[in-house]
Protein backbone atom coordinates (compact mmCIF):
# COMPACT_ATOMS: atom_id res chain seq x y z
CA UNK A 1 0.00 0.00 0.00
CA UNK A 2 2.77 2.86 0.93
CA UNK A 3 4.84 1.29 -2.03
CA UNK A 4 1.42 2.31 -4.69
CA UNK A 5 1.47 5.46 -2.88
CA UNK A 6 5.01 6.17 -3.40
CA UNK A 7 5.01 5.07 -6.78
CA UNK A 8 1.73 7.97 -7.29
CA UNK A 9 3.36 10.39 -5.95
CA UNK A 10 6.57 10.38 -7.52
CA UNK A 11 4.68 10.03 -11.04
CA UNK A 12 2.76 12.91 -9.88
CA UNK A 13 5.98 14.85 -8.92
CA UNK A 14 7.60 13.81 -12.00
CA UNK A 15 5.34 15.41 -13.92
CA UNK A 16 5.41 18.71 -11.93
CA UNK A 17 9.49 19.12 -12.42
CA UNK A 18 9.08 18.17 -16.34
CA UNK A 19 6.66 20.80 -16.43
CA UNK A 20 9.17 23.32 -14.22
CA UNK A 21 12.00 22.22 -16.73
CA UNK A 22 9.77 22.84 -19.77
CA UNK A 23 9.20 26.84 -18.44
CA UNK A 24 13.05 26.99 -17.64
CA UNK A 25 13.82 25.95 -20.81
CA UNK A 26 11.92 29.69 -22.13
CA UNK A 27 10.06 27.86 -25.29
CA UNK A 28 7.37 29.08 -24.75
CA UNK A 29 5.94 32.64 -23.56
CA UNK A 30 5.48 32.37 -19.48
CA UNK A 31 1.95 33.68 -20.95
CA UNK A 32 0.86 30.63 -22.48
CA UNK A 33 3.02 28.35 -20.03
CA UNK A 34 2.75 29.98 -16.50
CA UNK A 35 5.17 28.14 -13.79
CA UNK A 36 4.07 25.29 -11.42
CA UNK A 37 5.02 28.12 -8.56
CA UNK A 38 2.89 30.89 -10.08
CA UNK A 39 -0.39 28.12 -10.47
CA UNK A 40 0.23 27.11 -6.94
CA UNK A 41 0.35 31.12 -5.79
CA UNK A 42 -3.07 31.46 -7.79
CA UNK A 43 -4.88 29.03 -6.17
CA UNK A 44 -3.32 30.11 -2.98
CA UNK A 45 -4.47 33.43 -3.03
CA UNK A 46 -7.80 32.95 -4.70
CA UNK A 47 -8.37 30.29 -1.51
CA UNK A 48 -7.15 33.08 0.74
CA UNK A 49 -9.71 35.75 -0.74
CA UNK A 50 -12.73 33.50 -0.66
CA UNK A 51 -13.49 33.38 -4.30
CA UNK A 52 -12.47 29.77 -5.07
CA UNK A 53 -14.13 28.05 -2.32
CA UNK A 54 -16.70 30.16 -3.05
CA UNK A 55 -16.72 29.36 -7.26
CA UNK A 56 -16.37 25.58 -6.18
CA UNK A 57 -19.36 25.68 -3.19
CA UNK A 58 -21.59 27.08 -6.21
CA UNK A 59 -20.24 24.90 -9.13
CA UNK A 60 -20.35 21.86 -6.80
CA UNK A 61 -24.39 23.15 -5.63
CA UNK A 62 -25.28 22.75 -9.34
CA UNK A 63 -23.87 19.67 -10.15
CA UNK A 64 -24.96 17.64 -6.98
CA UNK A 65 -29.01 18.99 -7.67
CA UNK A 66 -28.88 18.56 -11.57
CA UNK A 67 -27.34 14.89 -11.20
CA UNK A 68 -30.02 14.54 -8.45
CA UNK A 69 -32.51 15.20 -10.46
CA UNK A 70 -30.97 13.13 -13.43
CA UNK A 71 -30.74 10.00 -11.03
CA UNK A 72 -34.60 10.82 -9.93
CA UNK A 73 -35.66 10.86 -13.64
CA UNK A 74 -33.38 8.54 -15.47
CA UNK A 75 -33.84 5.26 -12.94
CA UNK A 76 -37.42 5.42 -13.13
CA UNK A 77 -37.16 5.99 -16.80
CA UNK A 78 -34.96 3.48 -17.01
CA UNK A 79 -37.04 0.97 -15.62
CA UNK A 80 -39.53 1.28 -17.53
CA UNK A 81 -37.66 0.92 -20.67
CA UNK A 82 -36.07 -2.14 -19.58
CA UNK A 83 -39.81 -3.56 -18.50
CA UNK A 84 -42.15 -2.59 -21.34
CA UNK A 85 -42.19 -3.11 -24.97
CA UNK A 86 -43.83 0.27 -25.34
CA UNK A 87 -41.72 2.21 -23.24
CA UNK A 88 -38.01 1.13 -24.99
CA UNK A 89 -39.62 1.63 -28.46
CA UNK A 90 -40.86 5.43 -27.34
CA UNK A 91 -38.68 6.52 -24.30
CA UNK A 92 -35.47 4.20 -25.01
CA UNK A 93 -35.25 5.18 -28.79
CA UNK A 94 -35.41 9.01 -27.50
CA UNK A 95 -33.03 8.32 -24.69
CA UNK A 96 -30.74 6.46 -27.58
CA UNK A 97 -31.00 9.50 -29.85
CA UNK A 98 -30.13 12.40 -27.46
CA UNK A 99 -27.69 10.77 -26.15
CA UNK A 100 -25.47 10.95 -28.68
CA UNK A 101 -25.88 14.58 -28.68
CA UNK A 102 -22.96 16.17 -27.08
CA UNK A 103 -24.31 18.38 -24.53
CA UNK A 104 -23.17 21.66 -25.00
CA UNK A 105 -25.56 21.66 -27.80
CA UNK A 106 -28.22 21.90 -25.19
CA UNK A 107 -26.43 25.46 -24.41
CA UNK A 108 -28.10 28.09 -26.83
CA UNK A 109 -31.53 25.64 -26.76
CA UNK A 110 -30.95 26.61 -22.85
CA UNK A 111 -29.82 30.04 -22.97
CA UNK A 112 -33.17 31.52 -25.36
CA UNK A 113 -35.46 28.62 -23.24
CA UNK A 114 -34.16 30.23 -19.73
CA UNK A 115 -31.97 33.14 -20.38
CA UNK A 116 -28.98 34.11 -18.24
CA UNK A 117 -30.48 31.63 -14.94
CA UNK A 118 -30.02 29.41 -13.19
CA UNK A 119 -32.57 26.73 -14.51
CA UNK A 120 -30.64 27.15 -18.04
CA UNK A 121 -27.70 25.69 -16.41
CA UNK A 122 -29.55 23.02 -14.52
CA UNK A 123 -31.24 21.98 -18.03
CA UNK A 124 -28.31 21.36 -19.36
CA UNK A 125 -26.70 19.12 -16.96
CA UNK A 126 -30.20 16.94 -16.60
CA UNK A 127 -29.66 16.81 -20.21
CA UNK A 128 -26.70 15.63 -20.34
CA UNK A 129 -27.33 13.26 -17.59
CA UNK A 130 -30.22 11.89 -17.42
CA UNK A 131 -30.29 9.97 -21.45
CA UNK A 132 -27.16 8.06 -20.61
CA UNK A 133 -28.15 7.14 -17.47
CA UNK A 134 -31.72 5.69 -18.66
CA UNK A 135 -29.61 3.44 -21.22
CA UNK A 136 -27.12 2.17 -18.08
CA UNK A 137 -30.41 1.49 -16.14
CA UNK A 138 -31.93 -0.07 -18.79
CA UNK A 139 -29.04 -2.70 -19.71
CA UNK A 140 -28.38 -3.33 -16.48
CA UNK A 141 -32.15 -4.40 -15.38
CA UNK A 142 -31.54 -6.44 -18.80
CA UNK A 143 -28.49 -8.45 -17.73
CA UNK A 144 -29.87 -9.40 -14.86
CA UNK A 145 -29.83 -13.08 -15.16
CA UNK A 146 -33.52 -14.29 -15.72
CA UNK A 147 -32.82 -17.51 -12.69
CA UNK A 148 -33.07 -15.11 -10.23
CA UNK A 149 -36.44 -13.73 -11.49
CA UNK A 150 -37.48 -17.03 -12.10
CA UNK A 151 -36.27 -18.40 -8.46
CA UNK A 152 -37.81 -15.51 -6.99
CA UNK A 153 -41.01 -16.08 -8.48
CA UNK A 154 -41.20 -19.29 -7.88
CA UNK A 155 -41.16 -18.26 -4.00
CA UNK A 156 -43.87 -15.87 -4.43
CA UNK A 157 -42.53 -12.66 -5.82
CA UNK A 158 -44.51 -10.48 -7.43
CA UNK A 159 -44.97 -6.80 -8.57
CA UNK A 160 -42.90 -4.53 -6.32
CA UNK A 161 -41.34 -6.53 -4.10
CA UNK A 162 -39.59 -8.07 -7.24
CA UNK A 163 -38.57 -4.67 -8.32
CA UNK A 164 -37.14 -3.73 -5.39
CA UNK A 165 -35.63 -7.23 -3.63
CA UNK A 166 -34.83 -8.24 -7.04
CA UNK A 167 -34.03 -6.23 -10.52
CA UNK A 168 -32.69 -3.54 -8.73
CA UNK A 169 -30.29 -5.24 -6.57
CA UNK A 170 -29.36 -7.65 -8.84
CA UNK A 171 -28.82 -4.94 -11.50
CA UNK A 172 -26.56 -3.01 -8.84
CA UNK A 173 -23.35 -3.43 -10.58
CA UNK A 174 -24.29 -1.93 -13.42
CA UNK A 175 -26.43 0.82 -11.98
CA UNK A 176 -23.50 2.33 -10.16
CA UNK A 177 -21.40 1.98 -13.37
CA UNK A 178 -23.83 4.09 -15.11
CA UNK A 179 -24.33 6.57 -12.51
CA UNK A 180 -20.71 6.72 -12.61
CA UNK A 181 -20.94 7.53 -16.49
CA UNK A 182 -23.88 9.84 -15.60
CA UNK A 183 -21.52 11.51 -12.71
CA UNK A 184 -18.99 12.00 -15.43
CA UNK A 185 -21.33 13.39 -17.97
CA UNK A 186 -22.70 15.79 -15.33
CA UNK A 187 -19.26 17.51 -14.74
CA UNK A 188 -18.58 17.49 -18.26
CA UNK A 189 -22.26 19.05 -19.46
CA UNK A 190 -21.88 21.59 -16.26
CA UNK A 191 -18.38 23.01 -17.05
CA UNK A 192 -19.74 23.42 -21.19
CA UNK A 193 -22.57 25.20 -19.63
CA UNK A 194 -20.81 28.10 -17.26
CA UNK A 195 -18.38 28.55 -19.72
CA UNK A 196 -20.74 29.78 -21.92
CA UNK A 197 -23.55 31.18 -19.82
CA UNK A 198 -22.69 33.78 -18.05
CA UNK A 199 -25.22 34.70 -14.67
CA UNK A 200 -25.44 36.57 -12.00
CA UNK A 201 -26.75 33.98 -9.21
CA UNK A 202 -23.00 32.77 -8.54
CA UNK A 203 -19.78 32.36 -10.12
CA UNK A 204 -18.60 28.91 -10.36
CA UNK A 205 -15.69 27.42 -11.52
CA UNK A 206 -16.33 26.92 -15.57
CA UNK A 207 -17.18 31.08 -15.12
CA UNK A 208 -13.50 31.23 -13.75
CA UNK A 209 -12.06 29.36 -16.22
CA UNK A 210 -13.87 31.65 -18.59
CA UNK A 211 -12.55 34.51 -17.06
CA UNK A 212 -9.49 33.31 -17.05
CA UNK A 213 -8.86 33.25 -20.89
CA UNK A 214 -10.54 36.95 -20.93
CA UNK A 215 -8.12 38.26 -18.86
CA UNK A 216 -5.09 36.17 -20.58
CA UNK A 217 -4.40 34.51 -16.80
CA UNK A 218 -3.36 31.42 -17.96
CA UNK A 219 -2.12 30.84 -14.15
CA UNK A 220 -5.93 31.11 -13.20
CA UNK A 221 -6.95 28.72 -16.55
CA UNK A 222 -4.36 25.84 -15.07
CA UNK A 223 -5.36 26.20 -11.77
CA UNK A 224 -8.85 25.99 -12.57
CA UNK A 225 -8.11 23.09 -14.51
CA UNK A 226 -6.73 21.52 -11.39
CA UNK A 227 -9.31 21.63 -9.04
CA UNK A 228 -11.75 20.46 -11.66
CA UNK A 229 -9.58 17.09 -11.84
CA UNK A 230 -9.08 17.08 -8.03
CA UNK A 231 -12.92 17.87 -7.20
CA UNK A 232 -13.35 14.65 -9.83
CA UNK A 233 -11.35 12.69 -8.47
CA UNK A 234 -12.08 13.12 -4.77
CA UNK A 235 -15.44 12.82 -5.78
CA UNK A 236 -14.97 8.89 -7.97
CA UNK A 237 -12.71 8.12 -4.89
CA UNK A 238 -14.91 9.00 -1.69
CA UNK A 239 -18.50 8.53 -2.97
CA UNK A 240 -18.20 5.66 -5.52
CA UNK A 241 -14.99 3.79 -4.68
CA UNK A 242 -16.42 2.20 -1.55
CA UNK A 243 -19.59 1.46 -2.90
CA UNK A 244 -17.86 -0.29 -5.90
CA UNK A 245 -15.73 -2.24 -3.00
CA UNK A 246 -18.68 -3.52 -0.92
CA UNK A 247 -20.10 -4.74 -4.58
CA UNK A 248 -16.95 -6.61 -5.58
CA UNK A 249 -16.86 -8.36 -2.47
CA UNK A 250 -20.23 -9.05 -1.90
CA UNK A 251 -20.34 -10.41 -5.30
CA UNK A 252 -16.87 -12.09 -5.98
CA UNK A 253 -15.55 -9.69 -8.66
CA UNK A 254 -12.53 -8.54 -6.58
CA UNK A 255 -9.06 -8.38 -8.36
CA UNK A 256 -6.52 -9.41 -7.13
CA UNK B 1 -39.94 -55.88 -10.39
CA UNK B 2 -40.75 -53.03 -12.57
CA UNK B 3 -44.84 -53.54 -12.33
CA UNK B 4 -46.43 -50.38 -13.07
CA UNK B 5 -49.52 -51.72 -11.16
CA UNK B 6 -47.50 -51.16 -7.91
CA UNK B 7 -48.51 -47.34 -7.33
CA UNK B 8 -49.29 -46.10 -3.92
CA UNK B 9 -51.21 -43.14 -6.03
CA UNK B 10 -53.71 -45.10 -6.48
CA UNK B 11 -54.60 -46.06 -2.81
CA UNK B 12 -53.54 -42.56 -1.26
CA UNK B 13 -54.95 -39.60 -1.77
CA UNK B 14 -53.31 -37.51 -4.35
CA UNK B 15 -51.17 -34.78 -2.95
CA UNK B 16 -50.92 -33.49 -6.49
CA UNK B 17 -52.84 -34.51 -9.51
CA UNK B 18 -52.15 -34.04 -12.93
CA UNK B 19 -54.53 -35.41 -16.35
CA UNK B 20 -54.15 -35.11 -19.55
CA UNK B 21 -52.10 -32.07 -19.72
CA UNK B 22 -50.39 -30.98 -22.83
CA UNK B 23 -48.01 -27.78 -23.34
CA UNK B 24 -46.33 -26.57 -26.58
CA UNK B 25 -43.92 -24.18 -27.42
CA UNK B 26 -43.55 -21.82 -30.55
CA UNK B 27 -40.19 -20.79 -31.31
CA UNK B 28 -39.10 -18.79 -34.52
CA UNK B 29 -38.36 -22.05 -36.75
CA UNK B 30 -40.41 -25.08 -34.64
CA UNK B 31 -43.42 -25.99 -32.59
CA UNK B 32 -42.33 -28.45 -30.24
CA UNK B 33 -44.89 -30.12 -28.31
CA UNK B 34 -43.14 -30.37 -24.70
CA UNK B 35 -45.64 -32.58 -23.17
CA UNK B 36 -48.83 -34.75 -24.46
CA UNK B 37 -51.61 -35.73 -22.54
CA UNK B 38 -49.74 -36.77 -19.70
CA UNK B 39 -51.71 -37.96 -16.93
CA UNK B 40 -49.72 -38.14 -13.29
CA UNK B 41 -50.81 -38.68 -9.61
CA UNK B 42 -48.39 -38.19 -6.40
CA UNK B 43 -49.22 -39.35 -3.07
CA UNK B 44 -48.59 -37.04 0.20
CA UNK B 45 -44.81 -37.90 1.22
CA UNK B 46 -43.98 -39.27 -2.04
CA UNK B 47 -40.71 -38.83 -3.87
CA UNK B 48 -41.32 -39.32 -7.77
CA UNK B 49 -38.16 -39.24 -10.02
CA UNK B 50 -38.96 -37.71 -13.70
CA UNK B 51 -36.22 -39.00 -15.87
CA UNK B 52 -35.88 -38.63 -19.92
CA UNK B 53 -33.30 -37.87 -22.21
CA UNK B 54 -33.14 -33.51 -22.77
CA UNK B 55 -36.48 -32.35 -24.36
CA UNK B 56 -38.73 -34.95 -23.04
CA UNK B 57 -41.00 -31.79 -21.39
CA UNK B 58 -40.02 -32.88 -17.83
CA UNK B 59 -39.11 -29.52 -16.69
CA UNK B 60 -41.93 -28.38 -17.84
CA UNK B 61 -44.20 -30.28 -16.05
CA UNK B 62 -42.01 -29.20 -12.92
CA UNK B 63 -42.57 -25.46 -13.89
CA UNK B 64 -46.08 -26.29 -14.55
CA UNK B 65 -46.45 -27.91 -11.12
CA UNK B 66 -44.74 -24.82 -9.72
CA UNK B 67 -47.08 -22.90 -11.06
CA UNK B 68 -44.43 -20.66 -12.98
CA UNK B 69 -46.49 -21.98 -16.17
CA UNK B 70 -49.65 -22.93 -17.60
CA UNK B 71 -50.40 -25.80 -19.19
CA UNK B 72 -52.41 -25.51 -22.97
CA UNK B 73 -55.22 -28.47 -22.02
CA UNK B 74 -55.48 -30.31 -19.06
CA UNK B 75 -55.91 -30.59 -15.01
CA UNK B 76 -53.14 -29.31 -12.50
CA UNK B 77 -54.10 -29.60 -9.11
CA UNK B 78 -52.27 -29.49 -5.47
CA UNK B 79 -54.53 -30.75 -2.16
CA UNK B 80 -57.30 -30.56 -4.93
CA UNK B 81 -57.20 -27.22 -6.23
CA UNK B 82 -56.12 -25.68 -9.00
CA UNK B 83 -52.81 -24.74 -9.28
CA UNK B 84 -53.35 -20.74 -11.06
CA UNK B 85 -49.59 -19.44 -9.92
CA UNK B 86 -46.91 -19.85 -7.72
CA UNK B 87 -46.75 -20.55 -4.25
CA UNK B 88 -45.02 -21.15 -0.76
CA UNK B 89 -46.60 -24.52 -0.72
CA UNK B 90 -44.46 -25.60 -3.52
CA UNK B 91 -41.22 -24.63 -4.18
CA UNK B 92 -38.50 -24.99 -6.17
CA UNK B 93 -34.79 -25.82 -6.88
CA UNK B 94 -33.04 -25.32 -9.83
CA UNK B 95 -29.86 -26.51 -11.55
CA UNK B 96 -27.70 -23.61 -10.63
CA UNK B 97 -28.43 -23.13 -6.98
CA UNK B 98 -30.03 -18.90 -8.16
CA UNK B 99 -28.84 -18.02 -5.25
CA UNK B 100 -28.62 -13.76 -4.52
CA UNK B 101 -25.25 -12.72 -4.55
CA UNK B 102 -26.22 -9.35 -3.17
CA UNK B 103 -27.51 -11.40 -0.06
CA UNK B 104 -25.36 -13.30 2.50
CA UNK B 105 -26.35 -16.75 2.94
CA UNK B 106 -28.51 -16.09 5.62
CA UNK B 107 -30.39 -13.42 3.83
CA UNK B 108 -30.83 -16.04 1.03
CA UNK B 109 -32.39 -18.35 3.37
CA UNK B 110 -34.50 -15.25 4.97
CA UNK B 111 -35.87 -14.23 1.67
CA UNK B 112 -38.89 -17.16 0.80
CA UNK B 113 -39.66 -16.82 4.80
CA UNK B 114 -40.00 -12.85 4.33
CA UNK B 115 -42.56 -13.87 1.83
CA UNK B 116 -44.73 -15.60 4.17
CA UNK B 117 -46.44 -12.86 6.56
CA UNK B 118 -47.09 -14.22 9.59
CA UNK B 119 -43.74 -14.50 11.04
CA UNK B 120 -42.40 -12.13 13.58
CA UNK B 121 -38.67 -10.70 12.86
CA UNK B 122 -37.16 -13.53 15.24
CA UNK B 123 -38.75 -16.01 14.25
CA UNK B 124 -38.07 -16.06 10.37
CA UNK B 125 -34.07 -15.59 12.24
CA UNK B 126 -35.14 -19.13 14.12
CA UNK B 127 -36.56 -20.55 11.33
CA UNK B 128 -33.79 -19.78 8.99
CA UNK B 129 -30.99 -20.50 11.43
CA UNK B 130 -32.84 -24.04 11.84
CA UNK B 131 -32.47 -24.67 7.93
CA UNK B 132 -29.25 -23.45 7.49
CA UNK B 133 -28.05 -25.64 10.32
CA UNK B 134 -29.95 -28.89 8.62
CA UNK B 135 -28.31 -28.57 5.83
CA UNK B 136 -24.68 -28.44 8.03
CA UNK B 137 -23.39 -24.61 7.18
CA UNK B 138 -23.95 -22.98 10.31
CA UNK B 139 -20.81 -21.91 9.98
CA UNK B 140 -21.26 -19.99 6.70
CA UNK B 141 -24.64 -17.97 7.75
CA UNK B 142 -23.00 -14.87 7.04
CA UNK B 143 -20.75 -15.82 3.91
CA UNK B 144 -21.53 -14.75 0.77
CA UNK B 145 -22.73 -16.40 -1.79
CA UNK B 146 -19.49 -16.91 -4.07
CA UNK B 147 -17.40 -17.83 -1.22
CA UNK B 148 -18.96 -20.85 -1.37
CA UNK B 149 -18.31 -24.32 -3.41
CA UNK B 150 -20.99 -25.63 -5.76
CA UNK B 151 -22.32 -28.50 -3.33
CA UNK B 152 -22.43 -25.61 -0.77
CA UNK B 153 -24.38 -23.50 -2.88
CA UNK B 154 -26.94 -25.87 -3.77
CA UNK B 155 -27.04 -26.59 0.33
CA UNK B 156 -28.31 -23.55 0.74
CA UNK B 157 -30.23 -23.31 -2.43
CA UNK B 158 -32.18 -26.36 0.15
CA UNK B 159 -32.31 -24.46 2.95
CA UNK B 160 -33.83 -21.88 0.98
CA UNK B 161 -36.61 -23.95 -0.56
CA UNK B 162 -37.11 -25.42 2.83
CA UNK B 163 -37.50 -22.65 5.16
CA UNK B 164 -40.98 -21.82 4.58
CA UNK B 165 -42.06 -24.95 4.98
CA UNK B 166 -43.37 -26.21 1.50
CA UNK B 167 -45.31 -29.29 1.59
CA UNK B 168 -44.22 -30.14 -2.42
CA UNK B 169 -40.16 -29.42 -3.43
CA UNK B 170 -39.39 -29.24 -7.14
CA UNK B 171 -35.82 -30.09 -8.15
CA UNK B 172 -35.21 -29.24 -11.38
CA UNK B 173 -31.75 -31.57 -11.58
CA UNK B 174 -30.60 -29.93 -8.75
CA UNK B 175 -26.99 -31.99 -8.37
CA UNK B 176 -26.36 -31.80 -12.16
CA UNK B 177 -23.12 -29.77 -11.90
CA UNK B 178 -21.63 -31.08 -9.01
CA UNK B 179 -19.20 -33.79 -8.67
CA UNK B 180 -19.77 -36.98 -7.93
CA UNK B 181 -18.38 -37.10 -4.12
CA UNK B 182 -20.53 -34.33 -3.38
CA UNK B 183 -23.34 -34.88 -4.91
CA UNK B 184 -22.82 -38.85 -3.01
CA UNK B 185 -23.20 -36.70 0.11
CA UNK B 186 -26.05 -34.98 -0.87
CA UNK B 187 -27.94 -38.22 -1.82
CA UNK B 188 -27.46 -39.01 1.71
CA UNK B 189 -28.70 -35.36 3.27
CA UNK B 190 -31.72 -35.18 0.81
CA UNK B 191 -32.98 -38.62 2.24
CA UNK B 192 -32.44 -37.60 5.50
CA UNK B 193 -34.22 -34.15 4.98
CA UNK B 194 -37.32 -35.88 3.32
CA UNK B 195 -37.53 -38.72 5.59
CA UNK B 196 -37.30 -36.51 8.73
CA UNK B 197 -39.37 -34.21 7.17
CA UNK B 198 -41.96 -35.38 5.22
CA UNK B 199 -42.13 -33.39 1.83
CA UNK B 200 -43.43 -34.25 -1.30
CA UNK B 201 -40.62 -34.44 -3.66
CA UNK B 202 -41.01 -33.94 -7.64
CA UNK B 203 -37.20 -34.38 -8.93
CA UNK B 204 -36.44 -34.32 -12.66
CA UNK B 205 -32.39 -35.87 -13.62
CA UNK B 206 -31.44 -37.45 -16.82
CA UNK B 207 -29.24 -39.85 -14.05
CA UNK B 208 -31.05 -43.09 -13.81
CA UNK B 209 -29.18 -44.25 -10.99
CA UNK B 210 -29.52 -40.89 -9.09
CA UNK B 211 -33.50 -41.73 -10.05
CA UNK B 212 -33.48 -45.32 -8.45
CA UNK B 213 -31.13 -43.87 -5.40
CA UNK B 214 -33.99 -41.18 -4.42
CA UNK B 215 -37.21 -42.17 -6.17
CA UNK B 216 -40.15 -44.49 -4.91
CA UNK B 217 -41.05 -44.29 -8.40
CA UNK B 218 -39.32 -43.59 -11.34
CA UNK B 219 -41.21 -42.38 -14.29
CA UNK B 220 -39.97 -42.15 -17.43
CA UNK B 221 -40.58 -39.68 -20.13
CA UNK B 222 -39.62 -40.19 -24.08
CA UNK B 223 -39.47 -36.32 -26.29
CA UNK B 224 -41.18 -35.47 -29.15
CA UNK B 225 -44.10 -35.59 -27.90
CA UNK B 226 -42.96 -35.44 -24.26
CA UNK B 227 -44.65 -38.21 -22.75
CA UNK B 228 -45.12 -41.05 -20.15
CA UNK B 229 -43.96 -44.12 -21.28
CA UNK B 230 -43.30 -46.48 -18.22
CA UNK B 231 -42.99 -46.14 -14.67
CA UNK B 232 -40.70 -48.17 -11.98
CA UNK B 233 -41.59 -48.57 -8.79
CA UNK B 234 -38.40 -48.44 -6.23
CA UNK B 235 -39.45 -50.66 -3.36
CA UNK B 236 -35.84 -50.69 -1.63
CA UNK B 237 -35.67 -50.09 1.88
CA UNK B 238 -34.00 -46.48 2.70
CA UNK B 239 -31.74 -44.63 3.48
CA UNK B 240 -30.20 -45.86 -0.26
CA UNK B 241 -26.62 -46.12 -1.16
CA UNK B 242 -26.01 -44.90 -5.18
CA UNK B 243 -22.90 -47.56 -5.08
CA UNK B 244 -25.31 -50.58 -4.05
CA UNK B 245 -25.45 -53.64 -6.04
CA UNK B 246 -29.54 -53.97 -5.19
CA UNK B 247 -29.84 -50.46 -7.07
CA UNK B 248 -27.78 -51.31 -10.08
CA UNK B 249 -30.14 -53.87 -10.52
CA UNK B 250 -32.99 -51.66 -11.03
CA UNK B 251 -31.00 -49.00 -12.93
CA UNK B 252 -29.45 -51.15 -15.20
CA UNK B 253 -33.14 -52.21 -16.31
CA UNK B 254 -34.37 -48.74 -15.90
CA UNK B 255 -31.44 -47.79 -18.76
CA UNK B 256 -32.52 -50.56 -21.19
CA UNK B 257 -35.80 -49.47 -21.21
CA UNK B 258 -34.69 -46.15 -21.86
CA UNK B 259 -31.96 -46.96 -24.47
CA UNK B 260 -34.57 -49.23 -26.21
CA UNK B 261 -36.97 -46.11 -26.96
CA UNK B 262 -34.36 -43.31 -27.58
CA UNK B 263 -32.43 -45.68 -30.32
CA UNK B 264 -35.94 -46.16 -31.86
CA UNK B 265 -36.76 -42.57 -32.00
CA UNK B 266 -33.51 -41.91 -33.52
CA UNK B 267 -34.77 -44.68 -36.21
CA UNK B 268 -37.81 -43.64 -37.14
Amino acid sequence: MIVRWLAASLFFMLIVVAWHLAVEAHMWSPLLLPSPFSVFEYLRSAAADGTLVEATGVTVQRLLIGYGLGILVGLPLGLLTASSRWCQDTIGVLALGLQTLPSVCWVPLALLWFGQTEASLLFVVVMGTLWSLIIATDHGVRTIPPIYTRAARSMGSTGLHMWTHVVLPASLPFLLSGMKQGWAFAWRSLMAAEIFVTILTGFGLGHLLHYGRELNAMDQVIGIMLVIVVIGLAVDKTLFAPIERFLHRRWGTERQ
Amino acid sequence: MASPEVNPAKTVPSKLVLEHVSKCFQTRSLKVQALDDVTLHIAEGEFVCLVGPSGCGKSTLLNIIAGLERPDRGLVQADGKDIVGPGPRRLMMFQEAALFPWLTVLGNVLFGLKLNTGLSAAERREKAEYFIELVGLKKFKHSNVHELSGGMKQRVALARALAPTPTVLLMDEPFGALDALTREQLYGDIQRIWSQHRKTIVFVTHNVREAVCLGDRVILFSPNPGRIREEFAIPLPRSRDINSVDLARYSTEITRVLKGYVQTEVAG
